[in-house]
């Protein structure tokens, strides 16, 4: 009685809150845009079920979602490579640091994550624009005598993805690097192993749950990125999650908007799955 | 490289910080150090109506957060079989990488389908935007309370209940006191994401509700402001001297 007097709130709330609006989504997907309020045609009228399947159809013919679809993918799997081509030496240095510095570097790490991402991705902006810091130290040493095209672009998003994500990739590869046992490195040393050797076949190989927990938790959330891509990016950086965003506030097509989210989440469901396996896995 | 990473994460805030003090309008002009930028945005009414809806958003949303969060969180580190346990995981941490388009979107959706099946809520303001966001914090604080349950020494839960005392009085009389630096940070992580979320609000919201990152958003894209530059630096500085001060708290109750 007990134990289902704990169970139950939090389950009926996100069985409302969190279920259940999906299955809003995907009924509203497959309805058709209409007049009124809401504007969407009903699921039954006149006793009978009314189902259509144009929105998906027009999703696949027009080729500006399959463009943006397979952009999010481009940007968030390059970005994903980025964060750890940054992360990975971050928080090994954070690991390998004296152990009186370790906790200082870490919250170092986290504290941006605290911070408002609105701004830090607002930052880049001040940074990157035509007259922003960086194309004006530039011209000031007179490196360069035009400003280069910084904002506004694929290198812009990259740059704002890879920023806004990396703590969230440089926390599971910490605790992963930090769960390393030292006596394995002291082993291989024995053995005859160079240091560089020993990275790459003992601390790389164990580090790998953390190099997957990371990468997909920065992955699955990226591929939906709208604030990026809007402020940062161009005319051919459309990415899906701001196809959605614009569907919904500037067309306002409900049923396509939902479209739109049920197949961002038949390609998000299976690295969610993954990610999931990592997340509990590391913790029994 | 270590270097390199955190002069790649803390450069950009730097200058934001820097250029709010630039007494210039022309952002990348330095014109010498003003705090001309904090007096002008002390008199912007709709920044500061802005944040109040945000601060009582993020202050209802957080504590809804923290009270089903550590329920879930309890549930998922103590009951290892119960029905539907599975689908209950999942729904737990799923809020945390679910793209917040699509969370926004759904959620608003089920807000006007209940609307019209149940004439509840009527329109869209605070009170959606607080249940939207005390689903996305749940997940935050159910895992930082899961984390902190799986290294708890039981024996003194077991000791308590040798002792006589009802489940319910253990847990509020030495389960919740061990784990309330766990909950300090889950509240403050629900609370700073709350105040933060830009997406999931504009979803849920309704024309009687404009939250800060609302506000900051459409100034944003008008392009670099100086007022803008000044109330991120005061965001910023609370944010740091919170978690600053919440890591204090949390390490110094971990030594005792």
């Amino acid at each position: 009685m007990r134990r289902f007097a704990t169970v139950l709130p939090p389950y009926a709330w996100l069985a409302l809150f969190f279920l259940v609006p999906f299955l809003i989504v995907l009924k509203i997907s497959l309805a058709e845009q209409a007049m009124g309020i809401p504007p969407y045609t009903p699921l039954i009228a006149d006793g009978q079920v009314q189902v259509s399947g144009a929105n998906y159809q027009f999703l696949f013919s027009d080729s500006l979602y399959v463009r943006a679809y397979l952009n999010a993918l481009w940007f968030a799997a390059w970005s994903t490579v980025g964060c750890l081509l940054i992360g990975y030496p971050l928080a090994y240095g954070i690991v390998r640091a004296p152990l009186r510095w370790r906790n200082t570097l870490l919250l170092l790490v986290i504290l941006p994550f605290w911070t408002s991402f609105l701004i830090r991705v607002y930052a880049w902006i001040g940074l990157l624009k035509a007259n922003g810091l960086i194309n004006d130290v530039l011209m000031q040493i007179g490196l360069i005598h035009a400003p280069l095209p910084l904002i506004n672009n694929s290198f812009a998003v990259f740059v704002g993805l890879i920023y806004s994500y990396l703590p969230y990739m440089v926390l599971p590869l910490y605790a992963a690097l930090e769960k390393l046992d030292p006596t394995l490195l002291e082993a291989a040393a024995d053995l005859g192993c160079r240091p560089r050797q020993a990275f790459w076949h003992v601390t790389l190989p164990l580090s790998l749950p953390g190099i997957i927990a990371g990468s997909l938790l920065v992955f699955i959330p990226m591929c939906g990125e709208f604030i990026i891509p809007d402020l940062l990016g161009g005319p051919d950086t459309l990415m899906i999650g701001h196809v959605l965003w614009d569907e919904f506030f500037t067309n306002r097509d409900w049923p396509l908007a939902s479209a739109v989210a049920v197949a961002m989440l038949v390609l998000l469901v299976l690295p969610m799955g993954v990610l999931r396996r990592y997340l509990t896995g590391e913790r029994a | 490289m270590m270097t390199l990473g955190f002069v790649f994460l803390y450069g950009p805030i730097a200058s934001v910080i820097a250029y709010s003090f630039n007494a210039s309008r022309l952002v990348t002009v330095w014109a010498g150090f003003s705090t001309r930028w904090y007096g002008e945005l002390l008199q912007n009414d709709q920044i500061k109506n802005a944040a109040l809806v945000s601060f009582e958003i993020a202050i209802l949303a957080a504590t809804g957060a923290l009270i089903l969060g550590t329920l879930a969180g309890f549930v998922l580190s103590r009951y290892r079989r119960f029905i539907g346990r599975t689908l209950f995981g999942a729904m737990v941490t799923g809020p945390l990488v679910m793209p917040e388009v699509i969370t926004g979107l759904s959620l608003l959706l089920l807000f006007v389908a209940m609307e019209q099946a149940i004439g509840w809520p009527r329109g869209r303001g605070i009170p959606t935007i607080v249940i939207a966001h005390i689903t996305l914090g749940m997940a935050y604080v159910s895992v930082v309370v899961e984390a902190r349950l799986a290294s708890f020494d039981r024996s003194l839960e077991e000791a308590a209940l040798d002792l006589g005392a009802r489940p319910a009085k253990v847990f509020f009389v030495i389960t919740l006191p061990l784990i309330a630096p766990a909950l300090v940070a889950g509240w403050l992580l629900a609370f700073t994401l709350s105040l933060d979320d830009l997406v999931i609000a504009s979803f849920t919201t309704g024309p009687a509700a404009t939250t800060l990152p609302m506000v900051i958003f459409s100034s944003v894209r008008l392009g670099v402001s100086p007022q803008i530059n000044a109330l991120a630096t005061i965001l910023l500085v609370v944010v740091a001297v919170v978690v600053v001060i919440a890591g204090r708290l949390v390490s110094r109750s971990r030594r005792s």
